[in-house]
C-alpha cells in the first residue's frame, strides 16, 4: 500500500517542474507569435486593399440612410456581381471623420459637411464633392397614448429647449415631458437643432435642454417612446413605426397642420424636410463614380420603398 | 556512477530551465508596466492639447455640448461619481452579506453551488446586463417610482451593482478566509452566539480586506460602459438636485463610447475626450491606490475594539 504513495510523492514534482517548463514554453511562443504578427500586421491587409481596391467600395455613416444605402449596395450587387459594397452606419459625423481620415471611398451624411470638417480633409489632402441622394422628413413622434397630434414649430422648439415642461401647454394631458434626441453624432441632430429648435436663424443660440436624453440609436428613440406616455422624439420618416404616433406641424399657430409623407414633402408643404447627402473623397472615378450614377438615376426607384423622397 | 553523471546532467538542466522561465517572467511582468505606462504617455499626448486650445477654466463649466464648443465636463464628472457611489451602496451590504454567507454560514454544498455561480455572474458580458437593464430594470423603475422616464441614475446604479457584486463578493470572502480561525474559536468559547462572531469579531478583523473588495468593485463600476450607457439616458444635466438619482445622466464613460467614433482626429472634440479618458484614469489609479494601501495595511492583531 505504501510503495505506490511513495512513488507518487516522488513523481508529482517532476510532473509540475514538467508542465512549467511546458507551459512556459508556449508562453514564450505565444508572446513571439504576437509580436510577430504586430510587426506583420500592417502588411497583409494593405496588400489585401491592394487586390480588391478595383472592386470593393467602403461607403459609411449617417444611421438615417443606412437602410437606404444597403437597399442600394444589394440591388447594384445583384446587377454587377463582380462589385463588393461594405455599407456601416454610425452617424453622419462617424462617416465623414472616416472619410476626412482617408478610411473610406464615401461617407453617407443626413447634413452637410460643417466648414471646419472641410478645413481637415483639406489638410489630410482630400478634396470632399457633395452629391444630393434623397430628401427626407423629420417626423415628431409621440407615445400612441399621448392626445396631442398637433404642434407648431415654435412649440416644439419650446419643448426641447426646456422652456415647455409639461404637455398640458400645448393641449394634453397632466403630464411631465420627456425629450429624446439623438446623440450629438447624427446628422438629424444638428439638422433638428438649426432648423426646428433654433428656427433656422442663425444669430439663435438655442440649444437642446441639458434634460434631453441622448439615444445611441433610432432604435432606442422607439423602444422609449413605446413604452413611455411622457417622451417626445424625433426621426428619419423611414425609421418610424406604427407603434408611434406621428405629429402633424405647423410653421407658425394659423398655417396648416401637415402630417409628414412623401407627397407632403413633394409639394413643400411639411416644414421638417431635408436633403441626404453623399460626400466622396474626390471627384468620383471607376467604380466609385459609375456607382453614384446610378445611385442618382435609377437607384432612385428604391427610396420611396424606404419611406424617404426621391428626387425629383 | 550513472546515476551521479544524470544527476549533475539534470541539475544543469533544471539551473538553465529555470533561468529561461525567470527571464520569459520578468519580460512578462515589466512588459505591463510598459504597456500601462505607454497608454498613459498616450493619453497625456492625446489629452493635453485641450488646454492649449480652450480655457482650462471652460472644462469646469456645467454644459457639455460638444457640437457647439462647449466643453464642460463637471456634468459628466458628477454622473459618474454619483453612479458609481449609488452602485457601491447597493452593492455594498450585498456583496459582504454575500461573502459572510458563503464563507460562515452556508453549508459545504451550497458553498459547492454558489461560488461558481458567482463566477458565472462576473462572466456575464455588460451589453447582456445593459439589455437586461432596458428590457427589465427600466420599466419597472419608472412603474415603481412613477418617474417621468425609467432611463435613470438609479437604474444605471442598479445594474452596475451587479457588474460589482462578484468582484466584492470573492475579494471579501478571501479576506473572511484570512481571518485565523483561533479568532471563531475564542469568541465562541466566551460565550459568543455565531451572528455575534461573525459580526463582532470576523467582519471586523477582516476589515482591511473589505475596504479593498469595495475599491476594487468601484474601479470596476466607474470604468464599465456599455451597460451604462444603455440605461441611464445619457442627458448631461448637472445631478445636483435632491432627485438627481430619478433623473437620467451622463457618465463620462458614455461620452467618450458614444461621441469618440463621430470626432475628426485632432480636433478639439478629439482632445477634449482623450482629457475626460485622463480624468477617468486618474480617478481608477486613485481608486486602485486606496484599495492597495487599505491591503498592505493589514492589521498585525484582529480588529478587536
Amino acid at each position: 500500500m505504501s510503495e505506490p504513495t511513495i512513488d507518487r510523492a516522488r513523481l508529482h514534482p517532476v510532473t509540475a517542474r514538467h508542465v512549467v517548463q511546458r507551459l512556459a514554453a508556449i508562453l514564450l511562443l505565444v508572446y513571439l507569435v504576437g509580436v510577430l504578427a504586430g510587426c506583420g500586421s500592417g502588411r497583409p491587409s494593405a496588400q489585401g486593399d491592394e487586390g480588391a481596391s478595383e472592386q470593393a467600395i467602403q461607403n459609411k455613416g449617417s444611421d438615417t440612410l443606412v437602410n437606404l444605402a444597403l437597399a442600394w449596395a444589394e440591388a447594384y450587387m445583384a446587377l454587377h456581381p463582380d462589385v463588393r459594397i461594405s455599407v456601416t452606419g454610425g452617424g453622419s459625423g462617424t462617416g465623414i471623420a472616416a472619410m476626412i481620415n482617408g478610411t473610406v471611398d464615401m461617407a453617407n451624411a443626413s447634413r452637410r459637411m460643417k466648414p471646419e470638417e472641410i478645413e481637415a480633409a483639406r489638410r489630410n489632402g482630400i478634396t470632399p464633392v457633395e452629391f444630393v441622394v434623397a430628401r427626407d422628413a423629420i417626423a415628431v413622434v409621440v407615445n400612441p397614448s399621448n392626445p396631442v397630434d398637433r404642434l407648431t414649430l415654435q412649440q416644439i422648439s419650446d419643448i426641447y429647449t426646456g422652456k415647455v415642461t409639461n404637455w398640458r401647454r400645448v393641449g394634453g394631458e397632466d403630464r411631465p415631458i420627456v425629450l429624446l434626441s439623438r446623440e450629438s453624432n447624427s446628422g438629424t441632430y444638428v439638422y433638428f437643432l438649426e432648423n426646428v429648435i433654433r428656427l433656422g436663424r442663425e444669430d439663435s443660440n438655442l440649444l437642446f435642454s441639458p434634460d434631453t436624453l441622448l439615444m445611441p440609436s433610432s432604435e432606442g428613440i422607439s423602444a422609449e417612446i413605446r413604452q413611455n406616455p411622457n417622451a417626445i422624439g424625433y426621426d428619419g420618416l423611414g425609421y418610424v413605426t406604427h407603434d408611434q404616433k406621428m405629429v402633424a406641424v405647423a410653421r407658425d399657430a394659423d398655417g396648416p397642420y401637415v402630417m409628414p409623407a412623401v407627397e407632403t414633402v413633394d409639394d413643400g408643404s411639411y416644414p421638417i424636410s431635408r436633403q441626404l447627402y453623399v460626400y466622396t473623397a474626390g471627384e468620383p472615378s471607376g467604380q466609385v463614380g459609375t456607382y453614384l450614377a446610378w445611385v442618382l438615376g435609377d437607384g432612385q426607384s428604391l427610396v420611396s420603398e424606404l419611406g424617404f423622397v426621391p428626387l425629383r | 556512477m550513472r546515476t551521479q553523471r544524470d544527476r549533475s546532467f539534470s541539475a544543469l538542466r533544471s539551473r538553465w530551465s529555470e533561468f529561461v522561465v525567470e527571464t520569459i517572467v520578468r519580460v512578462l511582468g515589466f512588459s505591463t508596466i510598459g504597456f500601462v505606462t505607454l497608454i498613459f504617455v498616450f493619453l497625456l499626448r492625446e489629452g493635453l492639447p485641450i488646454f492649449l486650445e480652450i480655457p482650462p477654466g471652460d472644462l469646469l463649466r456645467t454644459r457639455w455640448y460638444p457640437t457647439f464648443g462647449l466643453f464642460g465636463v463637471m456634468p459628466l464628472l458628477l454622473g459618474s461619481v454619483l453612479v458609481t457611489l449609488t452602485a457601491m451602496a447597493v452593492a455594498l451590504p450585498l456583496g459582504v452579506a454575500t461573502a459572510v454567507f458563503v464563507r460562515e454560514v452556508a453549508p459545504t454544498w451550497a458553498r459547492n453551488i454558489l461560488k461558481p455561480m458567482i463566477e458565472v455572474l462576473a462572466g456575464i458580458p455588460s451589453v447582456v446586463l445593459g439589455f437586461l437593464g432596458m428590457t427589465v430594470v427600466t420599466p419597472l423603475v419608472s412603474t415603481v417610482l412613477d418617474v417621468p422616464t425609467g432611463l435613470t441614475a438609479l437604474s444605471g446604479a442598479v445594474i452596475l451593482a451587479y457588474m460589482a457584486l462578484p468582484t466584492i463578493i470573492s475579494v471579501a470572502e478571501d479576506a473572511l478566509d484570512a481571518v485565523p480561525t483561533s479568532y471563531r474559536d475564542a469568541a465562541l468559547a466566551m460565550g459568543a452566539t455565531q451572528w455575534q462572531t461573525i459580526w463582532r469579531v470576523v467582519v471586523p478583523a477582516a476589515r482591511s480586506g473589505m475596504v479593498t473588495a469595495v475599491m476594487l468593485g468601484m474601479g470596476r463600476a466607474i470604468g464599465e460602459t456599455m451597460a451604462v450607457m444603455m440605461v441611464t439616458g445619457n442627458a448631461a444635466r448637472m445631478p445636483l438636485s435632491a432627485d438627481s438619482l430619478l433623473r437620467p445622466v451622463r457618465t463620462m464613460t458614455a461620452t467618450i463610447a458614444a461621441e469618440m467614433g463621430e470626432v475628426a482626429q485632432g480636433s478639439t472634440h478629439y482632445h477634449a475626450l482623450f482629457a475626460i479618458g485622463i480624468i477617468l484614469f486618474a480617478l481608477a489609479f486613485l481608486i486602485n491606490l486606496v484599495a492597495a494601501s487599505a491591503m498592505f495595511k493589514r492589521r498585525p492583531r484582529g480588529g478587536l475594539r
